[in-house]
Parts: structure tokens; sequence; C-alpha cells
């Protein structure tokens, strides 16, 4: 059922990619003053999106783990981390690629992308705290307590926008209030974040059963050790 | 008021031990010295422009140095599983973790009382309102007290526990750190503070979310 479900996901997720590739390499224009690479932020702007997004199911995955103490809700909380920690990742990449076309620089020190910057150095230390710790109902409870720490952090990143001066662009997206995209160029972007969440959740799948597999396997390591 | 009471008691204990041992705050004087003196071979600026970054230089020793006391705080449990006596003594979670804050907060004050005075000596910058300054830095720590316990807490039994602190908390910080930075920054060199008045308020937010965060997570960090 789960491969199924993870088969299935990525058909949609691709089919709609390359879609959506073809309307926004052939049939959306140039930007006026930005010209072709204005079209990273079909992939920036959903990856940042899908990264939040991820950052907080994990969070509420972390919040269900202390409250009903399941390890499977640990092992998918750390698998949704991983997987947005990847796509946050991407997010600084394009940002850094546009930032160079427009710019002149690979990066500044802006307020919204230190933010993200800090936001990806706490889910390294998510990851390294996790590796740090054997035990797994003290990991899978250390991590939720971290999460729901660096959750609150990415409402500071959330938020910064509006908070500080920055050179960084403002909301462009009419659900943002920004109403500085025509809605023939929005409407790519949202369908990539449909297609970019969907590739999440089939990557989050494959994850979570990884995680599940090693849990069985240091269970039998121990019982072996027992003997 | 058993609550203050346990909380106190918790405070005085540790403040006790560290002025009979004096262990992490000699360790955490020096080091911030060390730093003092490393700034100076880093950076030949002309005076106005030490006053310009003498806010940044200041929270990087604040935060260095504070993070020395931090590591000791809850490691110091660890001999003769003075941890476990302490979680099975009827004392919440809550009561130690804020004991140990506030003797961490004490101490840390100290060690920034030391270093401020040989900053203004050694790099000749004289804060124009040092009252407000003292108030910067009594928020700021608050909040690199209140992570960095917390912190602590959740690493004290992590091998590379030592290694792991730093990493965690000082990207945890950084808003706090920003806050701070901006107001003594502007502080020491006397600019107008209309404007940087909202960094009052990204602190004081900073200090009473983490705070209730962590008061309400630590027992999940401690017991389970």
């Amino acid at each position: 059922m789960r491969l199924k479900i993870i088969v299935t996901l990525s058909v949609l997720a691709g089919a709609i990619l390359a879609w959506n590739l073809h309307r926004i390499f052939l049939q959306v224009p140039d930007e006026a003053s930005q010209g072709a690479i204005f079209r990273i932020i079909y992939f920036h702007v959903p990856a940042a999106i899908t990264s939040f997004t991820g950052f907080y199911i994990g969070m509420f995955s972390g919040v269900g783990y202390l409250i009903r103490k399941d390890l499977r809700l640990d092992s998918i909380a750390a698998s949704i981390n991983e997987v947005s920690l990847a796509f946050a990742t991407i997010t600084i990449c394009t940002g850094s690629i546009w930032g160079r076309i427009i710019w002149g620089i690979w990066w500044t020190w802006d307020a919204r992308l230190t933010s993200y910057f800090v936001c990806l150095l706490i889910y390294f230390g998510y990851f390294m705290l996790r590796r740090a710790i054997d035990d797994p109902t003290t990991r899978a409870r250390l991590s939720a307590v971290l999460s729901i720490f660096a959750c609150v952090d990415i409402v500071l990143v959330w938020k910064s926008i509006e908070w500080f001066r920055t050179q960084h662009p403002g909301p462009v997206l009419e659900i943002r209030g920004g109403g500085g995209m025509a809605p023939g160029m929005e409407a790519p972007l949202w369908w990539n974040f449909l297609a970019l969440l969907m590739l999440a959740t089939a990557l989050v799948l494959i994850r979570t059963r990884q995680e599940g597999m090693r849990r069985e396997i240091d269970a039998l390591r121990r019982h072996a050790h027992a003997f | 008021m058993r609550f203050l009471r346990q909380t106190l008691a918790i405070a005085a204990k540790d403040l006790r031990s560290e002025i009979r041992g004096k262990e992490a705050v000699n360790a955490s004087v020096s080091f911030a010295l060390v730093i003092l003196l490393l700034f100076s071979f880093a950076f030949d600026l002309e005076p106005a422009e030490i006053r310009d970054i003498a806010g940044g230089l200041l929270w990087l020793i604040f935060a260095f140095a504070g993070t020395l006391i931090l590591n000791r705080s809850f490691a110091r449990e660890l001999v003769n599983d003075c941890l476990d006596a302490l979680l099975a003594s009827p004392v919440s979670g809550a009561q130690l973790f804020f004991g140990k804050c506030i003797a961490n907060y004490v101490l840390i004050v100290i060690v920034e009382c030391i270093s401020l005075p040989v900053f203004v000596i050694f790099y000749n910058v004289v804060p124009q309102r040092l009252a407000l300054l003292f108030l910067v830095m009594l928020l700021g720590t608050w909040g690199i007290t209140v992570i960095g316990t917390m912190f602590s807490a959740m690493t004290v039994n992590l091998r590379l526990r030592e290694l792991m602190l730093p990493t965690l908390i000082y990207p945890m910080l950084i808003p706090a750190l920003i806050g701070a930075i901006e107001l003594s920054r502007v502080l020491i060199t006397g600019v107008p503070l209309a404007e940087s008045l909202f960094w009052f308020r990204v602190l004081v937010a900073f200090n009473v979310i983490f705070t209730i965060l962590a008061l309400a997570l630590v027992e999940i960090v401690l017991v389970g």
C-alpha cells in the first residue's frame, strides 16, 4: 500500500513538474526588469514553503511523540525534518543563484537570508543531536523538544520580512498581500508547490520506512547482544 | 511561595558550590581576557571604528565566556550521580531548571561586570549611557542563560556535550544577540535611541517566549 502511494505521488509530481516546466520556459514571458532569471522563483518559493510546512509538521509529529510515546511518530518527525532540510538547502541555493544575477553577489547578510541560514544551522544541530544519542526514547524526546524550540525560531524567520529593514524583495504573492505578480505568472508557482509537496511526501514515506527498518535492526541487535 | 523557596535553594546551592570551587568563573573570566587579547590582533581600527563595533565585540565575549559557565551547569551534577539525586528529591524539573538559571545568570553577569571595565580600558571605549547598557546586558544575558541552561540540560548525558552546546545554542540565540548588539552599539556610540527601541521589544519578547517554553518543557527533558 505504502509503495503504491509512493509511486503514485512520484508519478503525479513528475507529470506536474514536466507540464509546469513547459509552461515556465515556453509560455510565461520574461519578467520586465529581471529578465529570464526571475523563473527561479518557481522553484525558490515553493521549496521555501515546502520546507517551512515540513518543519511545522515535523514539530507537530514530535509533539505527537511526546503525548503518545510512539516511536513511529519520532521516525516520521525525523524523516519530515530531513526532507525539509533538503528543501531549505534548495531554497538557499536557488536564492543565491538569483542574487548573483540580480544583486551581483552570491550572498549578503540581509535579515531574511541570515534568518534562513540560522534556521538551517538549527536543523543541522537537530540532526547532530539525534546522531549523538543512542537510546531511541531519549533521542525522540530531546529531538521533539529541540524541534519545538526550532519552530519558534522559524516564526522569527517568517516574520523577519516585516520586522527588519531588508534588501530582500518584498512579498510578491497575492496571498501575502503582495499583488506584484500577474495571475498567469503566479499559477505555475502554486502548481510547482503542489508538485514539490507531493515529492516531499513521497520522500518522507521512503525515509519513514527506512527509519522503521533501522529501528527494527537496532532492536534485533540489542536482542542479540542480550544473549 | 514554595516554588520560589525551592528554586532559590537550588540557585544558592549552585552559587555556593561555584564560590567554593571557582572553576567555571575563573575559566570564563580567563577566556574573556584571552578573547579580548585576540581581538587586538584581529582588528587594527581607528577609535571611531572601534566604538562602532564595540557592541558586537562585547556580546561575542559574553556569549563565548558564558558558554563555559553554562556547560558546567548540569555537568557538575554528574559526579556521584547528583543529578539523579536532585531529580529524585521533592524539587520539580521546573524548579531545578529555574534555580540553575538564576545561578548561571548571576555568574555570567559577574563575568560581564569584570569583562566590561577591562574592555573599556583596553580599547579606550567609554559607553555614553552606562545605566541603559547595563539594562541591555541584563536582558541579553537572561536570553543567553535560559537557552543555555535548557540546552545544557538536554546535552548533559551526551559524549560530546562540550561541542554540542555551543553548536546548538548560538544559532538559537541569534535574535537576542542581534538585538543586544544593536542596542549596545547605539548606547556606546551615543546615537539617538528612538529608532532602536524596537530591539528592546525583541529582547523582551525573546526572553519571555523562551522562558515560558523552557519551563514548560524542561520536565520532559530531565525526567521524560
